[in-house]
């Protein structure tokens, strides 16, 4: 399949989207204002861990201008728990604190007033009387016996600990002749969105309805607010039309929503909660993983590495929604690109006294994948073999697509090695050699980074049941409408809120392929959620196969509609109604033909003209299971999560100042196969984006905390996202190899560039200090401590006689 | 306390606490929803609009210390309804956003550049919008547009003399 | 973020302004606002009043004396930045100017906002102590003066009299001819505050040897060092490399560095140490390019 079959898909389209952003009439949701909308700040907790004694809100309600202040109590009697992803029914999760707060910076208190400010001076005169408890922040402590527990009717801070073995893991490595083992650390980052989380609730008493504009990215978000507000879910209404500024996984926002709903229905006017930056990284409950990896690898001499073990824990923080999940999908992959015989994996998901974490782009897909590099990366170190090369005989070869993996999983479609061969040309790699030497011999630390890394693409929640055998979900949808109204104009539907993922894009463009109209007469509308279809939100790198995909479906059966009509209305077969560009015609008489505009009227008005049963008007509907879904995992935990795999070689040169320890990657190449790609500038967007991301979590970014568990980077003075000279520009070389499942072929890339460029950092840093002795296992590699690892490694090697 | 503010060629009173930031006041007394709050600490960039044709952190300026100057937001830049600037149309060419909550501050930011220097390198446009957060793009594409702006911008009839 | 609520006034002139600072408490002068709004933002700045100087033009200049350059409080650093007399007479000064923040941050912040809000990391401080500048302020109706060495006395905390307002700062001139001057600073980001910064400002004689020398490390310490002795020591030198580290290696030893989240002491004294040798370096350099007379 190449490219020059289509019209339109893979063509270098505009993203009709952007219109609207560059003159500034984006609709985001700090933007909607509603009449009498009132204003909310929160009351939060200094303390890591404290039983909240009493609430004095005397002095804050006598603030003119403000109208109420809601505590954890009220709000949990009237609400119901958020729901979590594991079967921890101690583990309750709630918008406001009940009784305990569990990490600094979680909420206590709502101050609602008739402006933000005003909430905020009013937020500063609530008293809350705590009493200071015990806290544990790290997760290898919390999990020890003996730590203080964060949920006391838990039992522990364990909320999951379960050991996965495929294959037969102790046999092949008794039979492997060499083993190494290595501890890693991924530190805690997070995608950080420019726009933090804003919600407005509006609930009409009369309509019993609330209205919530959100800048969210949640599947199944009007269910959970409307569950835990006992509201029926008819009786929330979730605007999609809205744009979200970032979110990247995120923007779950369900204690957000949950809280404003409440506090309209209460109040009985709109109320508005638009995080402030100390809010959103404190307390909004947007933290990534933070892992621990304990990897041993079974290898022959050559580095083939036959059995992997993985243990890996997770410090989620203080509560849990589908954050352990992240140690799920990885599953899916958990071999990478490499033809690894046997695995045991261990996950262990943690609490500790630390802001919660959400779902970071990828689900735990970029860390894992930093665990599996560095394993292949000290298995060519051992075996005193190239890093590239040993890679080479691991990887998954094209031949042997479909690729079935010891966890259940079959990998779609692939040659790795060929975008390998491409990057490696296009890099010209001996260049690159050379140009380290001679960096190296310029007195500069400098070292090559290479990592081969997938993206499961599709999503599929499979590793809900896999992790949580009473939660048997194995439908993961989305869906498409397309209507052709009387006048032939095209308007298709999105059921879900996009953050910038060029969503109207895509359909337009899959729905014009199949229609063979241009795209940019079709009009794409987002019905709010009442008014929609199942749609799962744009997670997991899945809208180019279910959006595409249930587009594309419902464009089949428009167009096969079209030709019914047109060959009942010609008196001809239907095998000789030939479609073209909206037209169709007799196959052996070309000079009979219906146009659009006539068959639309014949749909529309000439119900006389219509093939006997057939439903007036032109109205089609797609609604989508994820390919290759639908089972239940096996009782040894086996089953296929996502369908599709993308797959990313990131080729890096990196050059560090000995004394400064500051890092300047000096080139970057990447080669990416996903499949089919709708459009370009979109995918290459994502990778871009993603790499940048990628940097900022190897090099940059970290949720560090003092020992008094206070977070120490709660603004972006120290929080600390890539700037335009941190990421350098990056020469990407596509592949296509088409996935078998997907409408077009095409695989999502929603993640790519962030699922190998961490990995990849590591690798270039390793290659750079390994001259040294020194050896980088976790994440983030920070310049002024790479430079003191430097400098005792230095003053080593000047005390040796 | 009573302010008038020129904003995009018009001026208009307001009357505003004198903790009113400018980006507040454009957003919710001017309904110019355009500039957007990222974090109110003068990191991001979000909130960029220009002040004398400087680009500025309208988060790190008060409504009241406003008056005077001539403000420009991404709501001035468009030249007539349904129409693009060139920076406008050069950003939509190569995809320079995804999200679009950070566009608006870089295409000013673009603005206040290609003024000042119609024909920057790379790295010139690289430090132009190193003031400006993006999360979702990598800046690839926004530094392509800015170049690509320049190029076009370069062969148009431009009157020497800028207002 | 909102700022807790405040009056807010915009006198004149400066007499009325040092009137409104000496009447009121919790009185502060703004100007770029640059470093106070983030303050207030977090509310860890709660000024009741804020007295606007920005707009007296009295206090935005920049005038070249018989032997110093003054340079007006509120004269904003983008406007410095392009300024003829500062290059020409002031180029450390000039050379520094595009690190302080960004140019949406110079477009309003000043140099008098700088010098008092005081970071450690702070730029135009550390050419302040450098170059043995001098401030000039005034506490209601009397006019004072403070050296830039004597001015900065803790992390954000100057000697400046709770009711006094910078009014200048003098750079005094260097009469030698072959002047060349040098700036590096390491921080994780372009733009984030240094983890240590180094300024240099050297003149040599017709033969290529230092006449004179300044030296002074920012960031690393609770505000800028001048390192006198190590100055002193290059005098008379070529500044050769090895000398140069020699003499800088001997003057950070004795220096207690800062350390925190983001960097060890250890690593601070290390950073001041390298920087230093490069701005002494690219000082030289740039004496040797240039013309005399």
């Amino acid at each position: 399949m190449n490219a020059k079959q289509f019209r339109f898909v893979s063509g270098d389209r505009r993203v009709r989207e952007d219109r609207r952003f560059v003159v500034g009439k984006g609709r985001f949701a700090a933007d909607i204002a509603a009449p009498g909308m009132r204003h909310v700040a929160l009351v939060t907790s200094p303390h890591p861990a404290a039983r909240i004694l009493a609430i004095d809100k005397i002095e804050a309600l006598s603030v003119p201008g403000v109208h109420y202040v809601l505590d954890g109590r009220e709000l949990a009697a009237a609400t119901q728990p958020l729901l979590a992803g594991l079967d921890t029914p101690k583990v309750p999760r709630r918008p406001l604190a009940v009784d305990v707060a569990r990490y600094a910076g979680e909420w206590v208190a709502a101050v609602v007033a008739d402006t933000r400010a005003l909430a905020e001076d009013a937020a500063e005169l609530v008293r809350v009387h705590y009493e200071p408890l015990p806290f544990v922040l790290d997760g290898e402590t919390a999990y020890a016996p003996g730590s203080p527990i964060v949920h006391v009717d838990h039992g522990s801070n364990v909320l999951i600990d379960r050991t996965f073995v495929w294959g037969e893991v102790e046999k092949d490595f008794a039979e492997s002749p060499h083993h190494l083992s290595l501890r890693l650390r991924w530190g805690r980052s997070s995608t950080v969105p420019i726009e933090t989380f804003a919600v407005l609730a509006n609930w009409d008493p009369w309509r019993e309805l609330l209205d919530v504009y959100a800048s969210v990215q949640m599947p199944r978000f009007p269910e959970q607010v409307a569950l835990a507000l006992k509201l029926p879910g008819s009786a929330v209404r979730v605007h999609n039309d809205v744009d979200v500024g970032g979110s990247y996984g995120v923007k779950r926002g369900i204690k957000h929503a949950v809280l404003v709903g409440y506090l309209s229905r209460r109040l009985g006017f709109p109320v508005r909660l638009v995080e402030d930056r100390l809010e959103n990284m404190r307390g909004g409950d947007g933290h990534g993983p933070e892992r621990n990896f304990d990897i041993e690898v079974a290898f022959d001499d050559s580095g083939v590495i036959r059995s992997m073990k993985m243990r890996a824990l997770d410090n989620v923080g203080a509560y849990a929604g589908r954050s352990p999940f992240q140690l799920g999908k990885p599953i899916g992959a958990i071999v990478g690109p490499y033809r690894i015989n046997s695995v045991q994996y261990r996950a262990i998901a943690v609490t500790s006294n630390k802001t919660v974490q959400e779902a970071v782009r990828a689900f735990g897909q970029s860390p894992t994948n930093y665990a599996i590099e560095r394993a292949i990366e000290e298995v060519a170190r051992h075996r005193g073999l190239d890093r590239l090369e040993v890679r080479r005989r691991n990887l998954i070869r094209a031949e042997q697509f479909p690729y079935l993996i010891p966890s259940g999983t079959t990998y779609d479609s692939g040659d790795y090695h060929a975008v390998i061969d491409k990057v490696i040309a296009r890099a010209n790699y001996a260049g690159l050699l050379a140009e380290r030497d001679r960096l190296r011999r310029q007195g500069l630390l400098a070292g090559i980074g290479i990592a081969a890394c997938l993206e499961p693409s599709g999503a599929n929640s499979t590793f809900e049941p896999l992790l949580n055998p009473k939660n048997e979900t194995t439908t993961y949808s989305d869906s498409c409408r397309i209507n052709v109204d009387l006048s032939g104009a095209v308007t298709a539907t999105i059921h879900t809120l996009s953050a910038g993922q060029g969503h109207e894009t895509l359909v337009a463009t899959v729905i014009g392929e199949v229609l063979e109209i241009d795209p940019d007469r079709i009009r794409v509308v987002r019905p709010d959620s009442l008014s929609s279809l199942p749609s799962q939100s744009p997670v997991g790198s899945r809208m180019a196969i279910m959006l595409g995909g249930a587009a594309f479906h419902a464009a089949q059966k428009l167009k096969a509609r079209l030709l019914a009509i047109a060959a009942h209305d010609l008196k001809i077969p239907l095998e000789r109604a030939t479609y073209d560009a909206g037209h169709v015609f007799d196959r052996v008489a070309l000079q009979n033909r219906r146009s659009w505009a006539e068959l639309v009227t014949i749909a529309h008005r000439h119900f006389h003209r219509l093939p006997p049963g057939t439903e007036p008007g032109l109205a089609f509907t797609h609604v989508m299971q994820v390919p290759t879904g639908g089972q239940l995992p096996t009782a040894d935990g086996r089953v296929q999560m996502y369908p599709c795999f993308a797959f990313e070689f990131h080729l890096l040169l990196i050059a560090i100042d000995p004394d400064l320890g500051n890092p300047e990657i000096k080139h970057y190449f990447v080669g990416h196969d996903c499949g089919t790609v709708i459009n370009p500038k979109i995918v290459r967007g994502m990778t871009m984006g993603g790499i940048a991301h990628g940097i900022g979590a190897a090099l940059y970014e970290e949720f560090a905390y003092d020992a008094q568990g206070q977070l120490l980077a709660q603004s972006l003075m120290d929080y600390l996202l890539p700037s335009a000279h941190e990421v350098p520009p990056v020469d990407i070389v596509h592949h296509v190899t088409p996935s078998p499942h997907t409408v077009f072929g095409q695989k999502g890339s929603g993640e790519s560039g962030y699922l190998g460029a961490p990995a990849a950092i590591a690798s270039a840093v390793n290659d750079a200090v390994s001259p040294l002795g020194i050896v980088v296992n976790s994440l983030p590699i920070k310049m002024a401590q790479l430079a003191d690892l430097i400098a005792a490694a230095r003053d080593k090697s000047k005390a040796r006689p | 306390m009573r302010v008038e503010l020129t904003v995009n060629g018009e001026t208009r009173a307001v009357e505003v606490e004198p903790r009113i930031s400018l980006l507040d006041c454009l957003r919710e007394r001017l309904l110019l929803t355009g500039a957007h709050a990222g974090c109110e600490h003068g990191v991001c960039g979000a909130c960029t609009v220009l002040v004398d044709g400087a680009p500025v952190r309208s988060c790190l300026m008060f409504a009241v210390q406003a008056d005077g100057y001539a403000i420009t937001t991404i709501e001035g830049v468009a030249p007539g309804p349904g129409e693009l600037s060139p920076i406008q149309d050069a950003f939509c060419e190569t995809h320079g956003m995804q999200c679009g909550y950070c566009t608006p501050a870089m295409i000013l930011a673009a603005h206040a550049l290609l003024a000042d220097n119609p024909a920057p390198t790379r790295e010139q446009i690289v430090d132009a919008i190193s003031a400006n957060i993006c999360r979702c793009t990598g800046y690839a594409q926004i530094v392509e547009a800015i170049a690509l702006a320049a190029e076009r911008m370069r062969g148009l009839n431009q009157p020497v003399c800028r207002p | 973020m909102k700022p807790a609520s405040f009056e807010y006034a915009r006198p004149a002139d400066l007499d009325q302004a040092c009137a409104m600072l000496a009447a009121g408490d919790d009185t502060r002068i703004i100007a770029g606002g640059q470093s106070l709004v983030p303050l207030m933002a977090m509310r860890l700045a709660r000024p009741k009043r804020l007295i606007d100087i920005a707009r007296i033009s009295d206090l935005a200049f920049v005038r070249r004396e018989s032997d110093a350059v003054s340079i007006g409080a509120t004269s904003r650093q983008c406007v410095l930045e392009r300024d003829a007399v500062v290059r020409a007479a002031v180029p450390l000064l000039a050379k520094v100017i595009p690190f302080v923040g960004h140019a949406a941050i110079r477009s309003r912040g000043t140099i008098g906002g700088s010098l008092a809000n005081a970071d450690p990391a702070a730029e135009i401080a550390l050419v302040a102590v450098t170059l043995g500048a001098t401030l000039l302020y005034r506490e209601d109706t009397a006019n004072g003066e403070i050296a830039a060495r004597d001015f900065f006395i803790g992390p954000m905390m100057t000697a400046l009299p709770a009711a006094g307002c910078i009014t200048a700062v003098r750079f005094p001139l260097w009469r030698e001819t072959r002047i060349g001057v040098g700036f590096h600073e390491i921080s994780p980001r372009r733009s984030d505050f240094a983890f240590a910064s180094a300024a240099a400002q050297v003149a040599l004689d017709e033969n290529g040897i230092c006449r004179r020398v300044a030296l002074g490390i920012g960031a690393v310490t609770a505000y800028p060092l001048r390192l006198d002795a190590a100055a002193k020591a290059l005098e008379g030198t070529r500044a050769e490399e090895a000398v140069v580290r020699e003499v800088v290696r001997t003057a950070v030893a004795d220096i207690e560095p800062l350390s925190d989240l983001h960097a060890s002491a250890d690593y601070r004294r290390r950073a001041a140490a390298c920087l230093a040798v490069r701005a002494i370096l690219d000082a030289y350099r740039d004496a040797e390019s240039a013309h005399a007379g």
